[in-house]
């Protein structure tokens, strides 16, 4: 493992991280361990608890959890039994000192994963809840078990940026599972070591140009890749950071976050892109020369830089290739607990007398503070029966549960034709209806989603979002022209509304074309058939029950467009000059008008 | 509590640390909103400024900071109403974080459980709000706060007090205190009325020269390595910065406000478009506390023009077509009114 002059393999890079993590679990911040559950992931986190000293906290926090429980709250049973208020330490101080694992990270709420990100940066919880407040030590390495398949929402960036590694198992066989481990014992010694390993400022200058060169903005980064250094060097005995705790750290920390590759003077790097396998033999080999023979010849910064661009993920070039793609992807990431809702969440408004049973949920507070008026009253009853009785005399009336306001979240989508002439000034206009809609969204709490379509397909091109700043990122840019393939717009919408529907919100669609197709499903081109497809494709967003309107943007109106609009079941408004403003109202109008009775 | 980052020690970010100073130095700006990318040291510089605020006096043993120096009654609570002559003692500023996850009854305020269980008695235990009085209300992740945590908040700081009424309680208190919000717009933005409430905006992002990146890394590094010999190399510079907000708030009064700058401050909003009349006079303020802050006896355009994008940014109208950042269009306004 540090002998890094035998390449390693990509299970024992794994193996390597696991043993730096164990050693500093708060320090590194943790892992994102991207697999599908199954023996590869069980392999790896058997191997990290073996590595762990024993009596280390590993804490499993389910993804459902609720706030109470991870930060900690009132604990009823001991306030009853004591008589005053008394709190219980919440999951994230439990694990003081250790490891949780944040089971199906992709899908943590986001009030989760901000806990999380408390926790990680200030190693301590501030509890200010149910009538309790309170500090707790709460120093813990987290591991964000993601399960997430290509190009779905992976974990939250808010916890990508803290944990130091990225590791992805996906790719790793059973039967890669050849190296059995580092020495645990290797662990407590590294611990000891740790404090007074040293790095020069040569050394951090050359983390930080790499972390620069390839494309990463966070400061994070640079400060976890040094940490994972001292790390490496602690556990390779090492009194100071070497150069190959550098290439650890870059391997490790910054080439999983890359989003460009780096642009090398000598042209021995700029074909990693061609091939395609994660590991690429040759860069190794040349890695090996340059250390035994030019050695310590070359500029530390550029053997760093080497090993942190063998490592980037074959992937990833991909994803590099076609543009800012994978950080677009991640940054989905934030919302993807946001929409998570069931009978038991929402807005809370306050609580009723009620049965806690029927799958409400008991409101703590609100009881014992019904209750405690009456204890007095109820004492002297109790006394009069002479029995023994607990401190506190919690009756039925008392309970009170909380009620959920449950308001499904509505996600606007925009089916933008982005074809022919028009195009420029179609788009313009929508993008336009797009950002004022989204003006007015954070009051409703609603999100915006936009399809183009144009030549040979429709795309999605901003995800259900509620945030202004990625939806100007992602629609800038957008280019027009080519042909109008409007069957395949249907579809994207369709499976988008779905998709909103499965999460449980409410979609409503709006279609700005001139309703003329002319290119069919499979890319042929046929004014015919496209139309022909796009009246058969139509109903099936009818069945979807989402509220949809087509907006006519031919210069004069087109029947053909108006009988999309009733196949579609969409309410046809013909606007030959759609302006932003009136789009906005329009869709305001067409989606029930509900622009301002969230808040 | 674990030692804050010292914030002289904070590499490069000089707008941001630049708002907050204002705002301590003139609480009535009303508070500053930092948005930015993940991992600039938001919320470093935020906890590292309540290290280094001045005290001031309060009665002692009021749960609501009540100031002595109030002579009318309604701006103390029902307690220090009574008229006793009050025992004066000086605490820090407060800075009082809201953090995730916090319930209504603890920001707000509500019956107290244990003299309710114990006693049988009904009373009050004052919430977050309370400790803020006077003092700053810190929000990390401003835009994840649920929606009725933010309802009371706006609530309270548009009235100055805060009237808790359940629980078969009534109880009102004077509760000011200078909202510091920071987040990542990424996460979602925030309610034009929260927006509305914060004085100043920052944005803060990742700086992009290796030298600064290199020091910022050698400066947090060196700080986990040993905090408190870190602390006390920067302990100079820090009693320095709080000198400066104490000589800042002690000359604010007698700062110079010239009319042609109040006509300036208009003109630059009506430029802009700027709805109502807060972005007027937290121009004005904001440029007065600048003035006072560098030791000048008069404010001139100069600072005007230095504070007016952290004051003007969030209060701009969206235009969707124009393609420019808030930023750049308060920049053509000012080149506008002031002259280059």
């Amino acid at each position: 493992m540090t002998e890094a002059a035998s390449p390693a393999s990509p299970w024992q890079e794994t193996q390597t991280a696991a043993a730096l993590f164990a050693v500093a679990p708060h320090w590194l911040g943790g892992v994102v361990l991207r697999a599908f559950p199954g023996p590869v992931r069980d392999a790896w986190l058997e191997s990290l608890g073996s590595l762990l000293p024993a009596e280390t906290p590993l804490r499993r926090i389910p993804a459902h959890i609720s706030e109470s429980r991870l930060l900690g709250g009132l604990d009823l049973a001991a306030t009853l039994r004591a008589g005053r208020p008394l709190s219980e330490r919440g999951l994230l101080a439990e694990c003081d000192g250790g490891v949780a694992l944040l089971a199906m990270a992709e899908r943590a709420s986001r009030s989760t994963v901000a806990c999380l990100g408390s926790a990680l940066d200030a190693g301590e919880i501030l509890l200010e809840r149910e009538g309790v407040a309170g500090r707790y030590r709460a120093e813990i390495g987290v591991v964000a078990l993601d399960e997430s398949g290509d190009g779905e929402d992976a974990c939250s960036p808010v916890l990508q940026d803290r944990l130091a590694f990225h590791l992805d198992l996906r790719d790793i066989g059973i039967h890669d599972l050849d190296d059995p481990g580092p020495d645990p014992r290797r662990i407590l010694l590294a611990r000891e070591r740790l404090a007074d390993v040293s790095c020069d400022d040569d050394k951090l200058q050359a983390l930080i140009a790499v972390a620069m060169s390839l494309g990463i903005d966070s400061l994070r980064a640079g400060l976890l890749a040094l940490r994972v250094a001292r790390v490496s060097a602690a556990l390779g005995g090492r009194a100071e950071v070497s150069a190959e705790d550098l290439e650890i750290a870059a391997r490790l920390v910054l080439a999983p976050r890359a989003t460009r590759l780096p642009q090398p003077e000598n042209a021995a790097e700029p074909e990693a892109p061609e091939p395609p396998p994660p590991e690429p033999p040759s860069p190794e080999s040349a890695k090996d020369d340059s250390a035994e023979s030019e050695g310590d010849d070359r500029p530390l910064e550029d053997r760093v830089l080497d090993a942190a661009a063998a490592s980037i993920p074959a992937g990833l070039l991909a994803s590099l290739k076609a543009g800012r793609d994978r950080r677009a992807r991640s940054r989905a990431a934030g919302k993807s607990g946001a929409v998570q809702r069931s009978q038991r969440r929402g807005r809370p408004m306050g609580a009723i007398a009620g049965d806690p049973r029927r799958g409400a949920r008991l409101n703590l507070i609100a009881t014992l503070r019904a209750a405690a008026p009456w204890q007095p009253i109820r004492r002297a009853e109790q006394a009069a029966h002479a029995t023994t009785a607990p401190r506190v005399l919690v009756r039925r009336d008392d309970f009170r549960v909380t009620r959920y306001r449950q308001r499904a979240e509505t996600t606007t989508i925009f089916v933008v034709d982005a074809s022919g002439s028009a195009a420029l000034h179609r788009l313009a206009e929508a993008k336009g209806a797009v950002e004022l809609l989204l003006a007015d969204c954070y009051v409703r709490r609603d999100q915006v989603a936009l399809i183009a379509f144009r030549g040979q397909r429709a795309e999605l091109l901003l995800p259900p979002t509620r945030s202004l700043v990625r939806a100007k990122r992602n629609i800038a840019g957008l280019p027009g022209g080519g042909g109008t393939p409007l069957a395949s717009a249907i579809d994207a919408a369709v499976e988008l509304v779905l998709q909103v529907q499965r999460r449980g919100g409410t979609a409503s669609v709006v279609f700005l074309t001139d309703g003329r197709a002319n290119v069919c499903r499979d890319g042929s081109h046929g004014r015919d058939k496209a139309n022909a497809e796009a009246l058969a494709a139509a109903p099936q967003l009818r069945t979807t029950g989402a509220l949809s309107m087509l907006i006519d943007t031919s210069p004069r109106p087109n029947p053909g467009a108006g009988q999309l609009a009733l196949a579609l079941g969409a309410v046809y408004l013909p606007m030959p000059q759609a302006q932003a403003h009136m789009l906005r109202d329009a869709v305001q109008a067409g989606t029930g008008g509900r622009s301002r009775s969230g808040s | 509590m674990a030692v804050p980052f010292p914030f002289s020690a904070i590499v490069g970010q000089e707008e941001m640390k630049l708002a907050l100073l204002m705002a301590a130095v003139d609480p009535s700006i009303g508070g500053v909103l930092v948005f930015g990318d993940r991992g600039t040291g938001k919320s470093t510089a935020i906890r590292a400024l309540a290290a280094l605020m001045p005290r001031m006096p309060v009665i002692a043993g009021c749960a609501y900071n009540c100031d002595p120096g109030v002579p009318s009654r309604p701006m103390l609570c029902e307690n220090c109403r009574s008229g006793v002559a009050p025992v004066v003692r000086s605490v820090p500023v407060p800075v009082v974080d809201l953090p995730l996850g916090a319930t209504e009854d603890r920001v707000i305020g509500a019956l107290d459980l244990e003299k309710a269980l114990t006693r049988g008695e009904k009373g009050f235990e004052p919430g977050l709000l309370a400790r803020a009085h006077r003092g700053f209300l810190y929000i990390d992740e401003v835009n994840l706060l649920e929606d009725h945590l933010v309802d009371s908040l706006l609530d309270v700081a548009a009235s100055g007090e805060n009237v808790v009424e359940r629980e078969g309680l009534s109880v009102r208190h004077p509760a000011r205190f200078v909202l510091v919000g920071s987040g990542n717009p990424e996460e979602g933005e925030l309610r034009p009325q929260l927006l509305d409430r914060f004085g100043l905006s920052v944005e803060v992002t990742t700086p992009t020269d290796l030298a600064t990146r290199v020091r910022i890394v050698q400066q947090r590094d060196l700080f986990e390595r040993d905090r408190a010999a870190f602390v006390k190399t920067w302990s100079r510079k820090d009693g320095q910065i709080r000198r400066r907000i104490e000589a800042g708030r002690a000359r604010l009064d007698s700062v110079d406000l010239p009319v042609e700058l109040i006509e300036l401050s208009a003109r630059l909003c009506m430029s802009l478009g700027t709805d109502g009349l807060r972005g007027e006079l937290t121009l004005i303020r904001a440029a007065r506390a600048l003035a006072s802050i560098e030791e000048c006896t008069v404010v001139t355009p100069a600072h005007l023009r230095r504070i007016a994008p952290s004051v003007l940014r969030h209060r701009l109208r969206r235009d969707p077509l124009d393609e420019s950042g808030s930023g750049a269009r308060v920049e053509r306004a000012m080149l506008e009114v002031l002259g280059a």
